[in-house]
């Protein structure tokens, strides 16, 4: 019997542990390990940081959804791995530390045959000072990452419409908050949702939105902008994007690294070395990503943490790290497998594997900040290659070791996303889009990197439909209800 | 009178050098039945992408 242990219960982890339980079965065990007693679908926190869901729509407990797929579940956070096991055990493990009411604190070691690390990102706040504190519900700024954070963003932003009818004027500043974050597309979606329903409050003419990126140009999104197909032109996800913002009376400032916020303002540093500041009423501001900090340890007990994880603390895989500058960068640097090179029973899914370099082009101010959107790794291709990893974990187990992986490069994958832009059933709007592949291959795409044939955009009432609908059936297949794996990532 | 999308452009601004929507294309986005058409349509599109991504 072969044990499964899946480090994380997002997108990508709970994908790859339900897929995992059911093409296993009970003849072996598949364990998840997640500090959280709720999944979350994460997408709909927009609307649940305008009013427009309650926690309760975006979340439900995982107990009873494991229970039913017979995973055995452990309400803990994953400490360090230990991929040699111990000197006085050649099986390796997990050190895990209880979250459970009850347990907190308490240790064990989880034994497994494969690991998943699917641990999702660390938000790191603390990378800005002000921005938030450890729990995300700063006193200076909010943030929609999780369903709590998007409750508190909700109340502080029914008090600004409060206080906007009452003849009070607002300024709402929403973006990143750091110059290497990624997730510019919650951002997005949660500053037009904002204008959205400012407008249905009747008190839109006393607010001023603007939107703070660290983006070299507006539509990046972290993928180097996406050029589609309309009117017969291929035309940049740039000139989409300035329009919608022009449009919704939204002014915007880029290639923005925030260095410092403070009540009522922020500090930042532009692409051209220039600092600048602004003030805000509101603002929410997405905070950097890193790894969440797990060690590694040799079977003598030597840290081995720099051979398993990059410095950012995501963990290694079959990438090309070696890339060098974006000269050099290649679409086959992206990983397929997602395996450790060093410990083949090892792999990574969803953000918490290493990429091997960002997606948009690196640039610096001339004082040497970096400034630009680190690559994401959410969604559909969060959920694909949780599922690629799941096949080749269960093949290695049913068939035998040398089976062949299955691969799921973003060089080799597109996406399907939508971004709302105002939730209502007769007045909403989302900017309906697929990106192919999600990478650019600027050798067999040369130009624009993108099959424009498959890389397309448009905004409208169709999209939010197609939001709503995508918001119950994600929670359905979550859930593990009838048909589940028939609907895909 | 209607504020129109131009409106909002600011002379040598930002905005200055970027296209906006008209009047008809605007409401084109929430006409239902024009928005069930661009429904089935997108869905097709996005139904390719995915089947080509598995």
């Amino acid at each position: 019997m072969a044990r499964v242990v899946v480090l994380g219960g997002g997108v990508s982890g709970h994908t790859a542990a339900t897929f995992a339980a059911e093409w296993l079965g009970s003849a072996h065990e598949v364990v998840v390990v997640t500090p959280n007693s709720k999944w979350n679908w994460i997408p709909s926190n927009i609307w649940v940081g305008v009013g427009g869901m309650s926690k309760e729509d975006v979340t439900f407990d995982l107990a009873p959804v494991y229970a039913k797929a017979g995973i055995t579940y452990k309400q803990a956070k994953a400490v360090s791995i230990n991929p040699e096991g111990s000197e006085t055990s050649d099986k390796p493990f997990v050190t895990i530390s209880y979250t459970l009411a009850g347990r907190e604190g308490e240790s064990e070691n989880v034994e497994y045959d494969y690991l998943i690390n699917a641990t999702g990102p660390k938000l790191n706040f603390g990378a800005t000072p002000g921005l938030g504190d450890a729990n995300g519900l700063g006193e200076f700024t909010v943030s929609v990452c999780t369903a709590d954070h998007a409750v508190h963003a909700n109340e502080e932003f029914q008090k600004c419409i409060e206080k906007m009818k009452k003849g009070e004027r607002q300024k709402f500043l929403i973006g990143t908050g750091h110059g290497l974050c990624t997730c510019q597309g919650a951002a997005f979606e949660y500053i037009f949702n904002i204008e959205h329903e400012l407008n249905k409050a009747g008190v839109r003419d006393m607010a001023d939105l603007k939107w703070i990126s660290n983006e070299s140009f507006l539509g990046d999104f972290g993928v180097g902008g996406l050029h589609m197909k309309s009117m017969g032109f291929a035309v940049s996800s740039k000139i989409f994007a300035e329009s919608l913002f022009t449009e919704r009376n939204v002014d915007w400032i880029i290639g923005a690294h925030v260095n410092k916020v403070e009540k009522g303002k922020v500090h930042y540093e532009l692409l051209d070395g220039s600092m600048g500041e602004e003030e805000f009423d509101f603002s929410m501001l997405i905070p950097p990503f890193a790894g969440v900090g797990l060690k590694a340890y040799a079977k003598d007990g030597s840290d081995i943490t720099s051979t398993v994880f990059a410095p950012n603390g995501f963990m290694k895989v079959d990438a090309n790290y070696a890339a060098g500058s974006y000269d050099n960068w290649k679409a086959s640097d992206w990983p397929k497998t997602y395996q450790n090179p060093t410990y083949d029973n090892l792999f990574a899914c969803g953000i918490a594997f290493a990429p091997p370099h960002p997606i948009s082009k690196p640039m610096s101010s001339p004082n040497g900040t970096p400034i630009g959107p680190t690559p994401p790794r959410t969604g559909m291709p969060s959920g694909i290659i949780g599922k690629a990893v799941a096949h080749s974990i269960c093949d290695r187990i049913l068939k035998g070791k040398d089976a062949p992986l299955h691969e799921a490069s973003m060089a080799h994958m597109g996406a399907a996303c939508v971004a709302s832009a105002g939730k209502g059933i007769f007045d909403g709007t989302a900017a309906a889009m697929t990106i192919y592949p999600v990478v650019p291959d600027f050798e067999k795409y040369p130009g624009t990197g993108r099959d424009v044939d498959y890389t397309f955009g448009e905004i409208g009432l169709a999209g939010h439909w197609i939001k709503h609908i995508l918001h119950h059936l994600f929670l359905w297949k979550a859930k593990l209800k009838p048909g589940w794996t028939m609907i895909p990532e | 009178m209607e504020k129109k999308a131009e409106h909002n452009i600011k002379a040598y601004g930002n905005n200055f050098t970027t296209m906006t929507p008209g009047s008809f294309a605007i409401k084109l986005r929430t006409c239902k039945i024009w928005q069930l058409i661009r429904f089935i349509v997108i869905n097709i599109k996005m139904l390719i992408v995915v089947n080509k991504s598995h």
